[in-house]
């Protein structure tokens, strides 16, 4: 029951030329493990989720490449096959809480819809009941499933896009900024409830965010992306700890912590990302890296094993070039 | 900073309330109904200073902020500052010290003129303010703003749009216009929120640097307590437009006393794996701040509240220099100090 993305490349092709929002992921994720898909708006993690459910928004298109769940190539599937894959097998929650729920429609209505969509044998009466036991798990009141969407909070908004994606029983859950408008209390209730899902239920979970706390918190695995592609990837503790890749380095040491607080110094990254309608040539991080070299410029580094399963994609790491200054683990920096 | 200097910013029972009568017959009959977004706030702002106000979303930060700055006129209570009344000075006056006090806000893509260059966006202090002699001096000041803020070359940013610029790059533009009439107090309302983490800290740092250059006292509006606790000098927490407890950094957030403050931070996600923080998660949402329950706001949420609390309304009391909360059951102290390596064998053992 594993996920396997190989060689992934999408495009979003428009008149003024193809925007390459994902370029050559490839990444594994095994059932049961929960995995954060970091990166800064605009790296492409939004559209590996939208690419893995096959719902990619026009004129976005998989280009090339494999998408394996369970064997079964996802990327070949016809709409017929697509219809009971979705939902059934990996479901997902959308960003923006706020937003997504249809606001003339109970949420109930909204809940069973998907339901009664993938059971035909189902009825209306059963679906409810369903949806109850669902608003229990979640932490919400039975008796309000029959309310609308703005009688809720956020955070009871959130949770009930948690139900819809539950509806089906899915085995594997994509999670898309879940927490993001969300206040820090109302946020650690739903990373707590993420938590339970892997743990309880056996949910695979793969959390899309660009807060690398909420990563370090909520996750086993992390896979970083930057400009359309996987530069590190690993177990959390490792790469919180010691990461490899220069951008990876700056990310994991700009981000303050409540615990240290003044006798910390935050290291920023200069530049801001690449327009990925024209990326650079080589590495795609070269022009904001301060280590970079004249064969970054021109090849584009592999995702090589650094140590067991922690892989990153720089030339530093892989050792084809040397610089002094460079080492692994977070930055120093001076005040 | 020292406590011996008077506040360059003051604030005495701030109130502001909002009008949300339903409509004329229920002003007929029952009066009127308010939003109590700001309900008596006391602050005190030195000199060079990194006052933080922290809170959930509709805790009265932002207006409070706004209070401060003279953006809105206060329901009740009163604002100093540098020794001025801000309601009671003549109009004249209060022009001359509104170029004194600056604001930052929190989206740069809207809070820029999309059709003003950069020279003129940040000339137009200069101007409204009549600072600059004449337009020699204008166009140093602003070079001089843009260097401060590393906009550099100057001359190649002065003639540019802001759709030409990155989010970063905005925010910074925005720092300069604030800072380009010297002003001594900014009110800094979510800066970096809307930022990408690798872009955060370099405005951070920032922030930083131009208030040791020139000595600029900051009113930091955020729900980030990771963020106020790298820049932050004291601390206020709010909930429904009050104070629940104000102090040091050290103080209030590595020694929370007060049952929110706690809650609050141990809600607060570390970005280090290794640390496995006992965390409390603090039931449902903040509630209204239209028609507040008697006693203290927070006693709805508080696993700790007693019948006292759901009565009285606890003062907001100074427990040891500096620390003021406002509880009738002061917690012990939610310490954060970690053994990192501790931790790491808890969590290796789970």
């Amino acid at each position: 029951m594993s996920l396997k993305v190989e060689n992934l490349v999408v495009y979003y092709c428009m008149r003024r030329g193809d925007c390459r929002a994902v370029e050559d992921v490839t990444f594994e994720i095994e059932s049961g493990d929960s995995v954060g898909l970091v990166g800064e708006s605009g790296c492409g993690k939004s559209t590996v989720a939208f690419a893995i459910l096959r719902m990619l928004p026009e004129p976005g298109e998989i280009m090339s490449g494999h998408i394996y769940f369970d064997g079964e190539d996802i990327a070949l599937l016809g709409v017929e096959e697509l219809r009971n894959f979705r939902w059934t097998k990996i479901a997902m929650v959308f960003q923006g809480a706020m937003n997504a729920l249809n606001p003339i429609l109970r949420v109930s209505d909204q809940v069973s819809e998907a339901m009664l969509r993938h059971d035909e044998n189902l009825t209306k009466e059963e679906a409810k009941d369903k949806t109850r036991e669902l608003f229990k798990l979640v932490g919400m009141d039975p008796e309000r499933i029959d309310h609308y969407p703005f009688e809720f909070s956020g955070g009871m908004k959130q949770r009930a896009m948690i139900v819809m994606a539950l509806a089906c029983d899915p085995k594997f859950l994509i999670a898309d900024e879940p927490t993001t408008a969300l206040d820090v209390t109302v946020q650690a209730q739903i990373m707590e409830l993420l938590k339970r899902l892997v743990k309880d239920l056996g949910i695979t979970l793969m959390l899309i965010t660009h807060d690398l706390s909420v990563v370090a918190e909520t996750c086993n695995n992390v896979i970083i992306m930057y400009a359309g592609k996987i530069v590190e990837t690993g177990s959390v503790l490792e790469i919180f700890q010691k990461p490899w890749h220069p951008y990876a380095q700056g990310l994991i040491s700009s981000i303050p912590s409540i615990e240290k607080s003044s006798d910390q110094t935050l290291a920023s990254i200069p530049g801001s990302p690449p327009n990925l309608l024209d990326p650079p040539l080589g590495c795609r991080f070269h022009p904001r890296c301060m280590y970079a070299q004249d064969l970054c410029k021109v090849e584009d580094p592999p995702l090589l094993e650094v140590s067991r399963k922690h892989k990153a994609a720089c030339h530093l790491a892989s050792g084809r070039i040397k610089d002094d200054k460079w080492s692994p683990g977070k930055m120093e920096v001076e005040r | 900073m020292s406590k011996s200097q008077e506040p360059i910013v003051s604030c005495r029972g701030l109130k502001k309330w909002f009008s949300v009568s339903a409509g004329f017959f229920a002003q007929l009959v029952g009066g009127e109904t308010y939003l109590k977004a700001v309900d008596g706030v006391d602050l005190d702002v030195y000199p060079e200073e990194l006052y933080c106000l922290a809170g959930e979303s509709g805790c009265g930060k932002t207006t409070t902020g706004k209070l401060l700055v003279g953006l809105l006129k206060p329901t009740g209570g009163e604002v100093t500052f540098v020794g001025e009344n801000l309601d009671k000075v003549s109009r004249r006056k209060l022009r001359k010290l509104r170029a004194k006090m600056q604001t930052i806000f929190q989206d740069p893509y809207s809070s820029l003129n999309p059709r003003l260059s950069l020279y003129d966006t940040i000339a137009e202090p200069l101007r409204l303010n009549k600072i600059a002699q004449d337009g020699a001096d204008e166009e140093e000041r602003v070079v001089r703003a843009l260097e401060a803020v590393q906009l550099v070359p100057a001359a190649d940013f002065t003639f540019r749009y802001p759709h030409e610029l990155s989010g970063g790059q905005r925010q910074r533009v925005a720092i300069a216009r604030a800072i380009v009439v010297n002003p001594e107090f900014i009110v800094a309302d979510e800066p970096v929120s809307m930022l990408d983490v690798s872009i955060r800290s370099e405005i951070l740092n920032l922030l930083e640097k131009i208030r040791r250059e020139f000595h600029i006292a900051y009113v930091y509006v955020t729900h980030d307590l990771s963020v106020a606790s790298y820049i932050g000098d004291r601390i206020a927490i709010m909930y429904l437009g009050k104070i629940m407890e104000k102090g040091t950094i050290k103080q209030v957030i590595h020694g929370s006393i007060h049952p929110y403050s706690q809650a609050l931070i141990s809600a607060v996600p570390s970005p280090d794996p290794t640390i496995s923080r006992k965390r409390k998660v603090l039931p449902g949402e903040p509630g209204s701040p239209i028609n507040t329950p008697p006693g203290c706001l927070f006693a709805p949420r508080c696993e700790f509240a007693q019948d006292q609390c759901r009565r009285e309304e606890p003062p907001l009391e100074e427990l040891e220099p500096g620390h003021w909360v406002s509880c009738w059951f002061p917690r012990p102290p939610l310490l954060l100090g970690f053994d990192p390596a501790d931790a790491l064998k808890e969590k290796a053992k789970a």
